[in-house]
């Protein structure tokens, strides 16, 4: 009787720590990070991405769907470098989750991993909004993917200690492919060397300094300011000079000043999926430098 | 190891400065000192990366044997930031605003008719006029616990303590402790600050049973205890507990609470496209001898006052679309709040023997009133927005004892002659940055006692300086 009742004592008990740990809450501040967390924690997490590839992370509201999902996250990963400072402050003050401040193991700034570009040499509002910490937007460049994903192998193992062996398992067998997708992306891309382009936002810095392309221009006047007609008018005396070969631009931006320079100028303004989910095609973080590159590699021809 | 090639590189170009600078004129030296620079900071922030990414590999090797190494993983930053005492310098930010005000009618006579006067009524001065200007600085102040400090500087050279509070960081399980002034969270609109309002001046609503005047919002010294559902769906709920010095109640010297306030919020997203959030309020306080200065039937200067409890109900919603949740071209804000208060008690007519009577009567008191407002703001263009907003109130039943007795007549409380204040408000903004704003305003005014209608004229600038700060749903 008393074995019983002891052996079923320790499978409610078994089943209850198997409920709690069933699964990580991961939020995940950006569609690349909410990809890469669910490539390396499989069925052990459950991912929440806060924006969708057809939102600008610099301008999301605090919203209360967020709060919410902030609230219940046991791991937060962001771009940060102050990419989300207009909303993420208020989500981790208003949470009420002492597991997700910054500075605990439940908090992950993708973009403190790697080496920042564009770093401001002087901090002027007068530059537009531009962010102390560098250029925060890292995801283009697939050796920073792979920095930031040795980092969530070693929180999730860090935070979910009974699946260490799953996580390491998983972040070994992404890195392996990942590398080899590296190789095979840079190999594709050396056409690309040496191309001048023009961007909306410096958003796709981190994506040109990889593939070794020239950037030349972009739409926004000054960071985060819309494109004016003086300004486009500017950059094409300026291409009379210097002629780029395609104009870029993400889902979420207007496509208006791009259009209008590009029919101007007669070279192709295209849509790069920019995150995971910008395009049908870019359904992973695989698909996303599959189709970036293939986009590329079509308009610069 | 890393460090010590970086050195030896650094030492190995410093070394061949010399003989490059001789050459070179001053502008060359000082562009080779940047380039060294930024040669070593790039080192620094490179080893920095490396040392980090060699931390996590031990930390990864450590949790095969032990999970409970945490600090490491997290104590780096990559940020090259002086080492300086300023390091640690709390955010700092600071607005700046101002008006040109046009007014068809007197703006030191506006009063909002059949409302106890809140004593902060007021459209401000006619012509150019200088607007709040507000200081704020906000830290955490160590692993538990932020600090916030709002300082309002007025027009008129006076300062106030605007909100100066802390809040626990993660006290888990979804509660949030804050103590000290703070905005209370009764309501949508009285949490936000006013530079962050769609329009100039606040709904009439808020101005006649909050006394938010024209500018400002209500807010106690006290406590608050708020939590956090674990739903998906947004549900908050909330407590305060004051000293409910600030009208609807009044100064008292008195130990305990001097008001409380309960708040509970939902919310949510519809779609990509739609959020919103909802909720009731209720704030409780309990005046004593809070006085409004009336004129009696034979037009002498008198001081009232009220005595008793006041208790006001808001019911707010606001919903906002933007094309699939993405605000920058286009969006819309659609945002109403629904304010009812009863208050019971003693009304001290003339306190000071100057009326009619030549002395003070008391005698029971009651009302029950109530006001709402409804406003739109479309962005139809990046930087462009239109608004229009309707104001309401309805004065309801005044039950004044002395009046139902014969002691006096309602003549004696012109300010308290039944009334329905109404305001049309039309506004259009254009803000060159995230960090600044221009922008127009009218509104048709009929909230004054004897009916006229005031037109109103603003021009306002916002500006923005310093940290960036996060703006509130």
């Amino acid at each position: 009787m008393n074995r019983i009742l002891t052996l079923s004592a320790l499978t409610l008990l078994f089943a209850i720590s198997e409920a709690a740990s069933a699964a990580l809450n991961v939020f995940a501040c950006e569609p690349e990070w909410a990809a890469l967390t669910q490539e390396l924690g499989g069925d052990k997490v459950s991912v929440y991405t806060a924006t969708t590839a057809l939102q600008d992370a610099h301008h999301i509201e605090a919203r209360p769907s967020l709060i919410a999902k902030a609230r219940s996250a046991d791991f937060v990963i962001c771009t940060g470098a102050e990419l989300e400072v207009g909303w993420l402050p208020l989500l981790l003050s208003q949470s009420g989750n002492g597991k997700i401040q910054p500075g605990s193991p439940g908090f992950l700034d993708a973009s403190n991993l790697v080496l920042k570009l564009e770093v401001p040499k002087v901090l002027d509002r007068a530059q537009g909004d531009i962010h102390p910490a560098g250029n925060p937007h890292i995801q283009l460049d697939p050796r920073n993917i792979a920095k930031v994903a040795e980092a969530v192998t070693a929180r999730l193992s860090q935070l979910d200690t009974a699946n260490v062996a799953t996580y390491l398992a998983r972040g070994k067998a992404f890195q392996e492919r990942w590398q080899a997708a590296i190789q095979r992306w840079e190999q594709e891309g050396a056409p690309l060397k040496g191309v001048p382009v023009i961007t909306h936002h410096k958003d796709m810095t981190y994506l040109i300094h990889w593939l070794g392309m020239r950037e030349v221009g972009n739409l926004e006047p000054k960071p985060g300011l819309p494109a004016t007609a003086g300004h486009l008018a500017e950059l094409f005396s300026n291409m009379q000079r210097d002629p780029a070969k395609v104009i870029l631009r993400t889902p979420f931006q207007d496509a208006r000043p791009s259009e209008l320079l590009a029919s101007r100028a007669k070279i192709p303004a295209i849509i790069l999926p920019y995150t995971v989910g910008g395009t049908d095609k870019a359904k992973d973080l695989f698909g996303l430098f599959d189709d970036t590159l293939q986009r590329l590699l079509q308009a610069a021809k | 190891m890393i460090k010590l090639v970086a050195a030896v590189l650094s030492a190995a170009i410093a070394l061949g400065l010399p003989h490059a600078a001789r050459a070179a004129n001053d502008a060359e030296l000082q562009a080779i000192r940047e380039e060294i620079k930024q040669l070593r900071q790039n080192y620094e922030t490179r080893i920095e990366a490396l040392e980090k990414r060699l931390q996590e590999a031990e930390a990864k090797v450590q949790h095969a044997e032990a999970s409970a190494v945490q600090a490491q993983t997290t104590a780096v930053t990559a940020a090259v930031r002086p080492a300086s005492e300023g390091a640690f310098n709390p955010a700092v930010s600071v607005i700046l605003q101002g008006t040109y005000n046009n007014f068809s009618k007197d703006p030191n006579t506006f009063r909002i008719g059949g409302f106890i006067p809140a004593g902060g009524e007021g459209l401000g001065n006619r012509g150019f006029s200088l607007g709040e200007s507000e200081l704020n600085i906000a830290a955490n102040i160590d692993p538990y616990f932020r600090g916030n400090l709002t300082v309002a500087l007025s027009p008129d050279n006076s300062v106030s303590v605007e909100e100066a509070f802390f809040q626990t960081l993660g006290l888990s399980n979804g509660f949030t402790l804050k103590g000290g002034r703070f905005f209370s969270s009764i309501g949508y609109l009285n949490e936000i600050h006013q530079h962050a309002w769609d329009f100039v001046d606040a709904p009439l609503a808020y101005q006649a049973f909050l006394g938010t005047g024209a500018r400002g919002n209500y807010s106690d010294d006290g406590l608050q205890l708020k939590w956090i559902a674990p739903t998906d769906l947004f549900i908050e709920l909330g407590a305060e507990a004051g000293s409910g010095k600030n009208f609807p109640g009044s100064d008292r010297d008195k130990n305990g609470i001097g008001s409380a306030a309960l708040f509970g919020h939902v919310g949510g997203d519809i779609g990509d496209s739609y959020a919103y959030r909802a909720g009731v309020s209720y704030l409780w306080t309990s005046p004593r001898d809070r006085q409004f200065n009336d004129l009696d039937s034979a037009g002498n200067a008198v001081v009232n006052s009220f005595s008793g409890d006041s208790r006001l109900w808001v019911a707010d919603f606001i919903l906002k679309w933007a094309p699939n949740g993405n605000p920058t071209l286009n969006n819309f804000k659609l945002q109403g709040e629904y304010l009812h208060r009863i208050e019971t008690g003693t009304l001290n007519f003339d306190m000071n023997g100057a009326g009619v009577l030549g002395m003070p009567v008391a005698g029971g008191y009651s009302s029950n009133q109530s006001g709402w407002y409804l406003q739109g703001v479309y962005q139809f263009a990046p930087r462009w927005r239109f608004g229009l907003r309707h104001d309401q109130l309805q004065a309801g039943t005044v039950n004044i004892a002395q009046v139902l007795n014969g002691t006096l007549t309602p003549q004696d409380f012109p300010t308290l002659v039944g009334h329905t204040p109404r305001r049309n408000t039309m506004m259009f903004d254009y803000s060159p940055s995230e960090f600044s704003r221009i922008r127009l305003q009218f509104a048709r005014d009929e909230s004054r006692p004897d009916g006229v209608t005031d037109n109103q004229l603003f021009l306002q600038y916002l500006y923005s300086l310093g940290a960036h700060g996060a703006h509130k749903f």
